[in-house]
């Protein structure tokens, strides 16, 4: 599915669309920003609670399709304009982690 | 492209809200010079823990990256307080990161390993005092 897509379900609010278009492949979970580099693919949406402006390096880098912040995380004014600045989706959940990975599951 | 490239940067030590630029800027670079994808994410990751620890560890630094026809050369250089003990460093999951720098994602003990598992080479010398200098390549072919 799109980004786009993902970011019109019941409890998704999309916060930042630069690529909407941009496919989802897969998913990471993890609030470890060196994990999440290690670990996520390519075109994989990340999903985080964590909500400080190095998430944007760290979705940048690793290529991820989008952010994906669960549990209803609020963020700044000041990341949101960085990312759409850097061209970086941003997607807010009021699901908990759980639940918006099981969510995302039915579409992969 | 039988020159070598260079790209310099400073690290600024005292920003966290920038961390990470360098290695950004080099994404944007190596895409420019049409690397391989797989290259590209290999450099930047092994590029944004190295600069990501000279930020939280070293009070910031300067790093250059060498593109030759072989390989991506990644050399980070910072003058902070040295690494005690490499060997013990380079362990999964040992960090002496505070509480606050954890409380951001970093801080997990994985950067080390990390420039480990995605350079084809990595070299460290540091001395405690001193600061701490290290070298790291990624093959191209
Ligand atoms: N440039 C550096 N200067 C001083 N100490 C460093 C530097 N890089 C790494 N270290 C030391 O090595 C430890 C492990 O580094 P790393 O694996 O990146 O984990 P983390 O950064 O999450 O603590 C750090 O906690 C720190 O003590
Ligand atoms: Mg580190």
């Amino acid at each position: 599915m799109t980004v786009e897509s993902l970011a019109k379900l019941d409890g998704m609010t999309p916060l930042v669309l630069c690529e909407p278009e941009r496919e989802i492949d897969g998913v990471y979970i993890g609030d470890l920003l060196s994990w999440v580099m290690g670990n996520a693919s390519s075109g994989d949406a990340w999903i985080t609670i964590m909500s400080n402006i190095n998430i944007l390096a760290v979705a940048s880098l690793s290529d991820v399709s989008t952010i994906v912040l669960a549990e209803g995380v609020a963020l700044e004014e000041a990341v949101i304009a960085t990312a759409k600045e850097k061209g970086i989706n941003i997607i807010s959940s009021e699901l908990s982690t759980f639940e918006t990975a099981v969510l995302l599951s039915h579409f992969l | 492209m039988s020159e070598i490239l260079n790209f310099h940067f400073d690290v600024d030590g005292d920003d966290f809200t920038s961390a990470g630029k360098a290695s950004v800027q080099v994404k944007k670079n190596l895409r420019q010079l049409g690397l391989p994808p797989e290259i590209i994410r290999r450099v930047s990751i092994a590029m944004y823990e190295g600069e990501i620890n000279m930020v939280i560890h070293a009070g910031g630094g300067k790093a250059d990256v060498n593109v030759t026809e072989e390989y991506v050369e990644i050399l980070l250089c910072d003058n902070g307080p040295g690494i005690k003990d490499v060997e013990q460093a380079m362990q999964e999951g040992f960090s002496t990161a505070t509480d606050n720098i954890r409380s951001l994602g970093f801080g997990a003990g994985m950067g080390l390993p990390n420039m480990k598992r995605y350079s084809d080479y990595m070299d460290i010398k540091s001395k405690v005092g001193e600061g701490t200098d290290i070298t790291m390549r990624v093959n191209i072919n």
